[in-house]
Parts: structure tokens; C-alpha cells; sequence
């Protein structure tokens, strides 16, 4: 379609990125700037004379909430892909009395909002005892892979039966063929289930703020917010911590771009 | 056939009944083992707070002691006599109707830009993407101190403008309209990526007849493209409609719901008076409403589709 001359579209186009990095550019120059001339008018957005020590100040503060962050992703991905697997596959490919049934009823369960259940959990969390430790944050979200189970279910469903069959033959168990033949073609989509669970995991807001008191327990974007008047009171920091915690995500993103969009369109549109 | 061999068919017949009974039940219990975590999750985590949430919302209860069963009180108060209740509505539905129109208009404009084979487009994407996977802490607090009213980066630059800018978050009828600007370009990334997948999905012989036909770039757009993807934009009303309607970490990292209950929305007001306030029982109340309204918008969407989606 030309709509628009091939120069007008790359103005166009460059005014949109401008937009769109501008915030986080500006971010990270902030972080580097002395703290008086983090504000300054007429703005700007690069920086002049780099303060690294500002960088140094932060990493005597934030390796535990980095930790914390990076631990729980992890927990939350490999738990979130061996259930999602395991489960989709079931659906996928076992027979079994109730099968359907059961995942009607399991995707059922996604039209309630969040916010009705996690009223009743907190509860019985503080209970068990669970409040102020990070066992909130992973266990119940591993075992509820809901929308990752119904992703891995449609790709079990594209492999070709001959390599089962074949599985069969050679005498492997059902975990055997679960594991060894089929979770291997299923790679696209447990790319695209782990860098989506990972970015939930580590941009998780709610979760974190309700359960997490103990600093030490803290994850890196929470911190942020949660300590901000306490540690983070220069505005150089604070733009220092939020960098560290979009760096990573950004190059996760970039690295497993093309997993994302697809998981993205997957769910979008196939559903 | 011989009284013996008669017997022993017979008997191969139940050794077999036997076995296929034995396999079928092997079967179901591999089958019910593999989804057995999810099954238990799903229960433990979801099912059985849900009976809890429904169970609370007529009650008042603080979480700790005994719940006092109160019947609908919970509603009717909610309705009748929580003016914060009513306002918080408002400014969700305010939220609501303005973010939708302008991310998925824009993420259209975004995905046609994209659209085009042309150097550098994987760039393009990926800058307009990036906010969508960051945080909101970090990008709250970005943009909190860009729409400072005296020293902020938005001021500033209207200020090179000769245009006096407004006090931004703390003014009560500036701070929304900046908070769903924020939201915009956080969210956009994704009507894009759902369209530009549509755009790249269409069928190209429609395009060439129409060229054919003399059809010019726009009307290509309005009559073909468009109503092409129609149902990509029922999809993205439906799920943009469920998330806006929530939103809750932008609100809190910029504004915490002020000035006044300026931005306060939703989710937010659940969230004080559950974890605040301790009011379980009308929080609860509070999730159901929200569950009803998301069910019948989401209903009413789904049953007028016949009125303008085209499915080819």
C-alpha cells in the first residue's frame, strides 16, 4: 500500500520512535547525571559529564531485590513450563475419562478477574503463614498455568502423529514420549510461554506489594516503589534502579523477540 | 467344536474384557496423573477462593475475626451510599473509553507504518514495542517526573513552545488525562503486533483487482483493509476493554489516586479497602461487580459483532 511517499514514512516513523524512546533514554541519562542537574530546564536528554558513581552508590543497595527478582523469575518460568507441558499434553494427546471436561472447566476459570480470588488467598496465605515470605509469588502461579496449558495444548495438537506411533513402538512409556519425542517440537511455544511468564514474573506490581514486607525479600521493581523515600531518595538513584531493572527485560525482549510476537499471535488471533 | 475349546474362548474372552478394562483404567490414570498439578492448583488457588470471595461478599468481615452475615447490605451500600464507590466507577469508565479509542488507533497507524517492507522497519517495531515489556515502577517514576509541573521535561519543552503548561498530576482534572497518556504509550505495543500480524495475513488478490479496478491508496484502506480486519478489532476491543478497566500499577506508582480521588479507579479502591482497610467482605462485593460488569460488556460486545465484524 503507498499512502505516503517511502521519505515521509521514515519522518513519520522517526517521530513515533522519538516518542516512544524518548522516556527511557531520558531514564537513563538521569541516572548518570549529578544529582542537581537531574532536572533541567530546557530538558535534556543526553547526558554530559557521566556520574558512574551513581551506579556504584545503587549496587551496594540492590543486589539482594535483583536476587530476588531473578529467583523468583526463574522459579515461575521452569515450574510454569513443566506444568504447562505436562497438562497440555495430557489434553492434547491422552485419552482419558473426563479430559474434556476438565479443561472446559480449567478455562472457564479464566474469565474471573484476578482481583475476586486474591482477596481469599491473601487470607488463607496469612494463615498458613505464608504473608512476608516469597512462597506467594510462585507456587500459586505455577500450579494455575491456565492460558500457558492452552498454548501448549494447540502445539501438542500440530505434531505429527507418526511420532508417537514411532515412540510406541520402541516401547517408551507415556512420560518417556512426553518427554524425549514430543516436548522437543514443541520449542516455539515453550519459548514463547517463557519469556511471557519471565516478564510477568519480574514486572509483577501486586503481588509483591501485598505479600512482601521484609526488605530482603523485596523484588527490584518493587523495591523501587516500596523503599523510594528511604533509599532511594536522590532522583540520579532512583533513575539508576529502574534502569537496572528495564535492562534486563529489554534484553530478554530483544533476544526472544520473535518467540514473543508469536506467542502473542498465537493468542491473539487462533485462540 | 469340542466342549474344551468352547470353555477356553470363553475364557480368552474375560482375560481380554479384563485386560482392556485394566488398560482403560491405566490410561485415565496417566491421563488425570499429567494434569494432575494444574487440577490441584486450580482448586487450591482459584476454585476454592473464588466459594471464599462469593461466601465474603455478604458478609462483613475484616479477614480476621468471625465474618457477620449481612446479606446484599454490601450492594446496597456500595450503590446507594458510597459516593467514593460511584466516583471511582466514573473514573474507570473515564479511563476506559479514552485509552481504548487512542491505542488501538493509534497501534492501527502504527501497523500500517509497519506494514511496508522497507530498511530499518525491525527498528521501527521494536522502539515502539519496548515500553509495553517494561515495568511500571520504573516508567511511572519516569514519567512522574516529566509532567513536574515547574522543572518536569513536558513544562519545559511547552515552555520552548511559548505555551504555559498545566500542573499535571496535581490537578484534578489534568492528572487523568496524563495518566492515560502514560498508559497509551506503555500499551500500544500490543494492538500493534495484533494488527500488523492481521495486515500481513490478508489475502493479496483483493489488492490487485481493486488496483485494477483503479481503487487509490485510501480507498484500498477503507474498503478493503479495514473491513478486513474487523475481526482483529472485536478481538482488541474484548481484551483492551478487560485490561483497561483493571488497571491499577500506573495509578498507583504516579498518583496513588489523587489528587483528591482525581485517578483513583477501580481496582485501586478494591485494593485499599482490602489490604488497607481490612474490609474483606466489601472488597469482595466490590470484585463481583467488577466480574459482572466485564461479563456483560464483554457479552454485549460478542452479540453485536453481526453488526459490523466481516468474516470473509
Amino acid at each position: 500500500m503507498r499512502l505516503v511517499s517511502k521519505t515521509s514514512q521514515y519522518v513519520v516513523m522517526s517521530l513515533f520512535a522519538i516518542v516512544f524512546l524518548a522516556p527511557l533514554v531520558w531514564m537513563i541519562s538521569a541516572s548518570l547525571r549529578p544529582e542537581a542537574k537531574v532536572l533541567s530546564v530546557p530538558p535534556k536528554f543526553l547526558p554530559s559529564d557521566a556520574q558512574w558513581d551513581n551506579y556504584r552508590q545503587v549496587f551496594e543497595l540492590i543486589p539482594v531485590f535483583l536476587w530476588n527478582s531473578v529467583k523468583l523469575a526463574g522459579l515461575n518460568v521452569i515450574g510454569i513450563l513443566i506444568v504447562a507441558s505436562m497438562a497440555g499434553y495430557a489434553f492434547a494427546r491422552l485419552k482419558f475419562a473426563g479430559r474434556d471436561a476438565a479443561f472446559m472447566v480449567l478455562l472457564a476459570t479464566s474469565i474471573i478477574p484476578g482481583i475476586a480470588y486474591l482477596i481469599p488467598q491473601y487470607i488463607v496465605f496469612r494463615q498458613i503463614g505464608w504473608v512476608d515470605t516469597q512462597y506467594p509469588l510462585w507456587v500459586p502461579k505455577v500450579l494455575t498455568p491456565v492460558f500457558a496449558t492452552f498454548l501448549m495444548r494447540q502445539s501438542f495438537l500440530t505434531v505429527p502423529q507418526e511420532l508417537e506411533d514411532a515412540g510406541k513402538i520402541d516401547g517408551a512409556s507415556t512420560f518417556g514420549i512426553y518427554w524425549r519425542i514430543m516436548l522437543p517440537q514443541t520449542k516455539p511455544a515453550l519459548a514463547a510461554i517463557g519469556v511471557f511468564t519471565f516478564l510477568e514474573s519480574w514486572n509483577d506490581l501486586f503481588g509483591p506489594l501485598i505479600y512482601i514486607n521484609s526488605e530482603n525479600l523485596q523484588t527490584l521493581p518493587v523495591a523501587l516503589a516500596q523503599f523510594q523515600g528511604e533509599y532511594f531518595t536522590q532522583i540520579s538513584l532512583l533513575m539508576c534502579g529502574a534502569t537496572v531493572s528495564v535492562v534486563p527485560v529489554i534484553a530478554v525482549f530483544l533476544f526472544a523477540q520473535r518467540y514473543f510476537i508469536q506467542g502473542i499471535t498465537m493468542t491473539g488471533m487462533k485462540g | 467344536m469340542s466342549m474344551a475349546t468352547v470353555t477356553m474362548a470363553r475364557d480368552r474372552g474375560t482375560v481380554q474384557v479384563a485386560d482392556v478394562r485394566r488398560a482403560r483404567r491405566r490410561q485415565n490414570l496417566t491421563g488425570w496423573l499429567f494434569i494432575s498439578p494444574i487440577v490441584v492448583g486450580v482448586v487450591a488457588f482459584q476454585f476454592f477462593p473464588i466459594l471464599v470471595s462469593i461466601g465474603a461478599s455478604l458478609t462483613d468481615w475484616n479477614g480476621i475475626s468471625a465474618p457477620k452475615f449481612v446479606g446484599l447490605k454490601n450492594f446496597v451500600d456500595l450503590f446507594g451510599d458510597d459516593p467514593l464507590f460511584l466516583q471511582t466507577f466514573k473514573n474507570t469508565v473515564y479511563f476506559t473509553l479514552a485509552s481504548i479509542p487512542l491505542t488501538i488507533g493509534i497501534g492501527l497507524v502504527l501497523a500500517l507504518l509497519c506494514a511496508r517492507p522497507i530498511r530499518g522497519v525491525a527498528f521501527f517495531r521494536t522502539a515502539y514495542f519496548a515500553p509495553y515489556v517494561t515495568n511500571v515502577v520504573a516508567i511511572g517514576f519516569v514519567w512522574f517526573w516529566f509532567f513536574q509541573p515547574d522543572n518536569g521535561v513536558i513544562n519545559g519543552l511547552l515552555d520552548q513552545l511559548g505555551i504555559p503548561g498545566p500542573q499535571w498530576l496535581s490537578s484534578s482534572s489534568w492528572a487523568m488525562p496524563a495518566v492515560i497518556m502514560v498508559s497509551v504509550w506503555q500499551g500500544i505495543g500490543y494492538p500493534m503486533i495484533i494488527l500488523l500480524a492481521g495486515l500481513q495475513g490478508l489475502p493479496t488478490e483483493y489488492f490487485e483487482s481493486a488496483k485494477l479496478d483503479g481503487a487509490g491508496a485510501w480507498r484500498q484502506l477503507r474498503y478493503i483493509t479495514l473491513p478486513l480486519l474487523t475481526p482483529h478489532f472485536l478481538f482488541l476491543l474484548i481484551t483492551q476493554f478487560i485490561t483497561s478497566f483493571q488497571v491499577f500499577g500506573l495509578i498507583y506508582v504516579m498518583t496513588k489516586g489523587g489528587p483528591g480521588h482525581a485517578t483513583s479507579v477501580y481496582i485501586f479502591n478494591i485494593y485499599q479497602n482490602a489490604f488497607s482497610y481490612g474490609k474483606v467482605g466489601y472488597a469482595s462485593a466490590m470484585a463481583w461487580i467488577l466480574f459482572a460488569v466485564i461479563a456483560a460488556v464483554t457479552y454485549l460486545q460478542w452479540k453485536l459483532q453481526k453488526r459490523w465484524v466481516f468474516y470473509t
